[in-house]
């Protein structure tokens, strides 16, 4: 149960021990009126509760998160969708630094290779903070191509490409001098980085200038991975049970999104062109709705390895495995690990011709709405499993590899896919337990998997 | 004996001639030419040892290559005295029926050139030509006035006409016997029943191994599918069509099958290859034709809006465009029952000199054509080899399905196939669907007149089309499609109307293609 903390409140009740206690019952709450309350409607034993009620299992939104999750108190069992600052991890800028301050770590400790690892993210600087370091870097290579988005801003909000500083310099003088809406600026100024180290303007400063939206400056890869002449990027679902010690699992299933338009570097103001958030898609007017430019994975691998065979698409996914582990290391110890929460995250996969993938960024809320019916059977899917491993109904081990689509690919240290230890892979990953892309067998799995549950427990009774 | 004898001499005089005006042929004699320099090559046993250079080289391999191409495409031996026409359909009425189902789109066509006031063909302004030129790679972005453009038919209508069609020699009489065909199609073909197809489709017994069965992931990759690739990476170091089609037949590994296609095609990008594709690019460039509307008006209505293949919208503008102009395309109606449309010069009518062909590969696209190419985008990224190998599948397989013939793998035997097949192994199935007017072949014609792109998943699809290149032939479609219907027959048994019929075969997209033939064909008590 949950309810607003009071200072003369007292806990009661919950067993502190091991023992997990089965529910007859979830009361469950959501804001969200898309796939995922279908999902939750139709889990047997899981019951809606509206407004004030008590909950066992909230999936919320990062704003009533922000408001309320400092007041609220939770029962052990219950559990919530989102980490405290998340934002850690989810905003470009911030997770900029985690990750800059990770590699850093990574050298001392073990040596230029392994913190080349982290070198998935595409060079990016702080506006307005790190101007100058950013025109540095600018100056030195003369003639690249630079991608400006905001902060806090999702589905290609705001987002526009450029190559001369005079571009940026309009901006600063146009769109950067407004005001930001009461909403950005609550949001811009709400996020504080606790650690102190993110550069925060004196309060000097703010009463001469107009608060001003944050944005980063992000070299633009010229050279993207083109099929049938367009651009796309991948979406992958990583559910992440806990950051210390960090439990993360990798979805089998997500899509390749595809720009309706050709690509071509001459059209930097066609933002159809480069963006390829379907968001930003639906608007374009080449945009036909029964298209929905989407690749599912298992498409897409087949499409790769035909082409450049299957070490190369092995190598290509091991890589990303890479970069969804780094990613999370590098925000590992910053992140408030709550038992409470649990986040599945949206990660947006760039390739470019050399097979190479890079990080644009991750979401902590990816969108759960259905653009077509194919697109509705991967959402309710991933939703079901996530629900299985958060795992309401205590059933599960926790010794289990893989629950439906998700396999468990960090265990507080790599999880391979045999019995026994982990063995290093050509490209110095590990041989992990994903399968991105794969076929994605999970109702057999499933099946399997709590049918054997119930005869241990019967076994065990 | 010796009437066999006369027929391979035939047939070896016909494709050496056919050889000789190939381009092998002069690369052969520059190489015998050029290996007179060699050592080994000594005047007293030239022709010995200019054998024996081929063997090595490798050159003998690629006219074996050349043959056993010719040998696949080649119609079966026929008697010397036979006329031409006998060549394209030995039968008399399927080729009246064929004739005047052309006229028919013939006069669609042309009246709907006339409504619309657009010339078949015309020379494109110097500023279209340029801006065509610039935009080649995105055609798709190009979004023209096609409303008052319609396709010139669709499959159904051509069911119809095969429907109707009757051999006036045969008496189908008017009592009902245990040998009455229930089916649409009232022609009398042979055609194979299950164990002559059990005979013909012997690899893909339930005890040989299969990609698309045996490389499931419960299945350990020592069983079979390691062994599987080894041996296709062979095939491909040997560099030996024939050797390559028995493979396929097994399906080919996803990393291979490319090659092996190409392979069997007999399909080598030479430069000659690419300066003739960049040929037909600068005719598309220069005239633009009537049918160029309707391919895009196809590709718009079918490829584009297909959750799959949107993203190869460009290459099969670039494909189809090209195909048009091909006048090489004519050589393959020697053997096809159909004709190129002739039109003649404006004011020449009836005045042969002034006749032309119409398009000028003398193929009118129908609704659907453009899926023929769709699959092997996935393939071929190089626009010219993506285009020789469609024209190379087209010429050898896909225009038998929508031309009129009594050919074992035109559309009118898969047709009878199909509806044979259901009668005889599933006669409940049959009759109910009929009672209640849904006959099962206004299901499955199109499925079979698109070789089922686009019905089913891409990779379920290349698999069929694996075995499709292994046998030469287009039965398996007839035998896939009604094994779908046993598949679902539970579910079809329940329905009482066409339209709950279509809807239970709706979405093919999730079916797994060997598994169903294999337990129809193989495990099914006949």
């Amino acid at each position: 149960m949950s309810r607003p903390k009071n200072q003369n409140y007292k806990a009661y009740g919950s067993s502190k021990g091991k023992e997990r206690e089965q529910r007859t019952s979830v009361r469950f709450k959501t804001t969200f009126m898309n796939t995922l309350i279908d999902v939750l409607r139709h889990r047997p034993g899981w019951v809606e509760v509206k407004d004030e009620g008590e909950w066992d299992f909230y999936w919320c939104d990062i704003g009533w998160l922000r408001e309320n999750f400092d007041h609220t108190y939770m029962d052990e069992h219950v559990r919530i969708s989102h980490f405290r600052n998340h934002y850690e991890l989810t905003r470009k800028n911030y997770m900029v630094k985690n990750l800059k301050r990770f590699r850093k770590q990574l050298e001392r400790e073990a040596g230029k290779l392994e913190a080349a690892k982290c070198d998935f993210f595409p060079k990016t600087f702080e506006l307005p903070s790190e101007y100058h370091l950013f025109v540095e870097e600018f100056r030195k290579n003369p003639g690249i191509t630079w991608i400006m988005k905001p902060v806090a801003r999702s589905q290609g909000k705001g987002i526009f490409l450029f190559r001369r500083l005079k571009d940026i310099m309009d901006w600063r003088k146009g769109t950067a001098g407004k005001k930001p809406t009461s909403l950005e600026a609550q949001q811009a100024r709400g996020a504080v980085n606790p650690s102190g180290s993110h550069d925060s303007r004196s309060s000097d400063d703010q009463k001469e200038e107009i608060p001003v939206e944050n944005y980063v400056a992000q070299r633009y890869i010229e050279n993207p991975y083109l099929i049938g002449g367009r651009k796309f990027d991948l979406r992958v679902y990583v559910l992440v049970m806990s950051y210390i010690p960090l439990r993360a699992w990798l979805y089998r299933d997500g899509f390749a999104r595809f720009s309706n338009t050709r690509f071509t570097l001459n059209s930097i103001d066609d933002q159809y062109v480069h963006l390829t958030n379907v968001a930003v898609q639906k608007t374009s007017p080449d945009y036909h709705p029964k298209k929905g430019c989407k690749w599912m994975l298992q498409r897409f691998r087949q499409y790769l390895a035909s082409k450049h065979g299957p070490e190369a698409v092995e190598t290509l996914f091991s890589n990303m495995d890479n970069i969804f582990i780094k990613s999370l290391q590098s925000v590992q110890k910053v992140i408030i690990s709550d038992k409470h929460c649990f986040e599945l995250y949206g990660y947006d996969i760039l390739i470019d011709q050399d097979l190479k993938p890079w990080l644009l960024e991750v979401n902590a809320s990816p969108s759960l709405t259905a653009s077509s019916p194919e697109d509705y059977e991967l959402k309710a899917c991933l939703l079901e499993d996530t629900l299985h491993i958060v795992d309401m109904e205590a059933r599960l081990t926790g010794k289990e590899k893989r629950v439906g689509g998700f396999d468990l690919m960090w265990n507080d240290g790599p999880v391979s896919r045999e019995e026994g230890a982990p063995d290093l892979s050509e490209t110095g990953n590990f041989a992990t337990n994903t399968h991105l892309g794969c076929i994605n067998d999970r109702k057999a799995q499933l099946r399997q998997l709590f049918r054997s549950l119930q005869s241990q427990k019967k076994a065990s009774s | 004996m010796l009437q066999e004898e006369s027929d391979l001499s035939l047939i070896i005089a016909q494709i050496v001639q056919k050889l000789k005006g190939s381009n092998l042929y002069s690369q052969l004699e520059r190489q015998a030419w050029a290996s007179l320099q060699r050592p080994e090559i000594k005047l007293e046993s030239l022709k010995e040892d200019i054998k024996r250079f081929f063997k090595t080289s490798g050159w003998e391999k690629k006219l074996q290559n050349a043959v056993y191409s010719e040998l696949s495409v080649f119609p079966s031996p026929r008697h010397p005295a036979a006329p031409p026409e006998h060549l394209k359909e030995p039968l008399a009425y399927m080729r009246k029926a064929q004739g005047s189902w052309e006229k028919r789109i013939l006069k669609s066509l042309n009246s709907m050139c006339t409504e619309l006031s657009i010339p078949l063909a015309r020379k494109r302004p110097v500023g279209e030509q340029k801006e065509l030129l610039s935009k080649w790679n995105e055609m798709g972005t190009d979004e023209p006035d096609l409303s008052l453009f319609r396709p010139v038919y669709a499959p159904k209508d051509f069911l119809e006409v095969l429907i109707n069609l009757r051999n006036p020699n045969y008496e189908n009489g008017d009592y009902l016997s245990f040998r009455t065909h229930l089916g649409l199609i009232q022609v009398p073909l042979k055609v194979k029943d299950i164990p002559e197809l059990k005979e013909l489709f012997v690899e893909l017994g339930l005890t040989t191994g299969q990609l698309g069965i045996d490389d499931a992931t419960q299945v350990p990759p020592e069983l079979f599918e390691n062994e599987h690739v080894r041996i296709g990476q062979k095939v491909l170091a040997e560099q030996d069509s024939a050797a390559a089609q028995q493979y396929v037949r097994q399906g080919s590994p996803t990393a291979l099958r490319a090659e092996l296609w190409a392979l069997i095609l007999n399909i080598s990008s030479q430069p000659e290859d690419i300066l003739y594709y960049e040929q037909l690019k600068t005719n598309v460039i220069q005239h633009d034709l009537l049918v160029d509307s309707l391919i895009y008006k196809d590709v718009k209505l079918t490829a584009s809006n297909d959750d799959y293949y949107f993203v190869f919208e460009d290459y099969l503008y670039q494909v189809l465009l090209c195909f048009s102009r091909d006048t090489s395309v004519l050589g393959h109606f020697a053997y096809n029952s159909a004709s190129p449309p002739k039109s003649y010069i404006r004011g020449k009518l009836g005045i042969e000199e002034y006749a032309v062909f119409y398009p000028p590969n003398g193929v009118i696209p129908f609704h659907g054509f453009s899926m023929y190419v769709a699959p092997l985008c996935f393939l071929y990224h190089e626009p010219s080899k993506l285009y020789q190998i469609f024209r190379e599948m087209y010429v050898r397989f896909f225009f038998r399905l929508h031309s009129i013939s009594s050919h074992p793998s035109g559309i009118v035997s898969l047709c009878l196939l199909f509806e044979t097949l259901l009668q005889t192994h599933l006669p409940q199935l049959f009759y109910h669907l009929r009672e209640i007017g849904a006959q099962p072949l206004r299901i499955s014609f199109k499925w079979m007149v698109r070789a089922f792109s686009g019905y089913l998943a891409t990779d379920q699809l290349l698999l069929l089309w694996d075995r499709i290149l292994g046998y030469n032939s287009l039965e398996l479609l007839a035998v896939l499609a009604a094994a779908v219907f046993a598949f679902r027959a539970v579910n079809l048994m329940e329905v009482t109307s066409l339209a709950a019929a279509e809807a239970v075969l709706a979405d093919l997209s999730t079916l797994k293609v060997m598994p169903l033939l294999q337990i129809f064909l193989f495990a099914t008590v006949t």
